[in-house]
């Protein structure tokens, strides 16, 4: 693994601006283009390049199976649950108006949670299918043998 | 490659329309993920193809009647950027003038993807978390241990 020493070392430099950027366009997503599908592919690219550079292990070593398995549901779930807490507050389903006392804050609030809701969900959904299509001709250890 | 290539002038072309979250979307996604996603799945399967078809004409001919209805489609469609156009007067006016007081969110795009289409997106994750769901259910169901299978299930 000593070679492609170039692409390391500028996969490296690139990668906290790419999830930075990532990060940018998920919350600046309101006055600018963007959003959280947007923010999610340019996080999943983020780590996809360290991946390809790296190899799918140690891309597994640094976001485990486990923790983007479940935030996969746990993004889907955060949007879900607004429109619940909605429901509870006595609105509508995802009737943002009724989460804050003014409407308009309200709403600002509930596109920033569903928002940041479909990047988690978007952004793991994206690394795992990466992932696991090409981690799957790389044994990867003992469990995958027949 | 070359859908990697065609989804990066894509992506230029949704610039200059004016449709930046797109153009966002289709740069990391088209031109990036999916052309990885490609090569992955060129390294896992077989390089050469079988060659099925006995004749080359009816597939020729297959997709030249599709192509055809298609541009025939778009013959009535309005020219670009014209007022006239369905899409420029139904609700979109009114997207245009109430969303930013009524939502407080200046990028009208978010604001419809995300509350006036709530429900629309919603869907939409749910088919992103489905899609995944699919994929790790064909390929990343690690066996147990293959020489002493459960009761329940078996590795087939």
């Amino acid at each position: 693994m000593t070679e492609h020493l170039v692409l390391r070392v500028v996969a490296k430099l690139l990668l906290p601006l790419i999830l930075l950027f990532s990060l940018y366009v998920q919350f600046h997503g309101d006055f600018g283009p963007g959003g959280g599908f947007q923010a999610g592919v340019i996080f999943a690219a983020g780590f996809i390049l360290y991946a390809l550079i790296f190899g799918v292990r140690q891309g597994r070593r640094v976001l485990p199976g486990w923790l983007t398995h479940s935030l996969v549901a746990v993004g889907l779930l955060i949007y879900a649950g607004t429109g619940l807490a909605t429901m509870a507050l006595g609105g509508n389903f995802l009737d943002y108006n009724v989460l804050a006392h003014d409407p308009a804050h309200g709403q600002e609030l509930g596109i920033m949670l569903i928002e940041f809701g479909v990047g988690i969900t978007v952004s793991n959904a994206m690394i795992i299918i990466i992932y696991m299509f090409a981690g799957r001709g790389e044994h990867d250890g003992e469990p995958d043998r027949e | 490659m070359l859908g990697g290539l065609y989804s990066f002038v894509s992506a230029g072309l949704f610039v200059v329309m004016n449709a930046v979250d797109v153009a966002f979307t289709e740069a990391a996604v088209g031109a990036g993920i999916s052309t990885v996603l490609m090569l992955s799945t060129l390294a896992l399967t077989s390089r050469r193809s079988r060659r099925s078809f006995r004749t080359r004409a009816l597939p020729l001919l297959v997709v030249f009647i599709t192509g055809a209805t298609l541009i025939y489609g778009t013959l009535d469609m309005p020219y670009y950027g014209s007022p006239a156009a369905p899409a420029n007067h139904h609700v979109a006016p009114r997207y245009l003038r109430e969303s930013v007081p009524r939502t407080g969110v200046p990028n009208v795009v978010t604001s419809v993807l995300a509350s006036y289409r709530g429900y629309d997106t919603l869907g939409e994750t749910t088919v992103v978390f489905t899609a995944v769901v699919g994929v790790m259910v064909l390929l990343g169901v690690r066996r147990r241990r293959p020489n002493r299978p459960r009761d329940g299930e078996d590795g087939a």
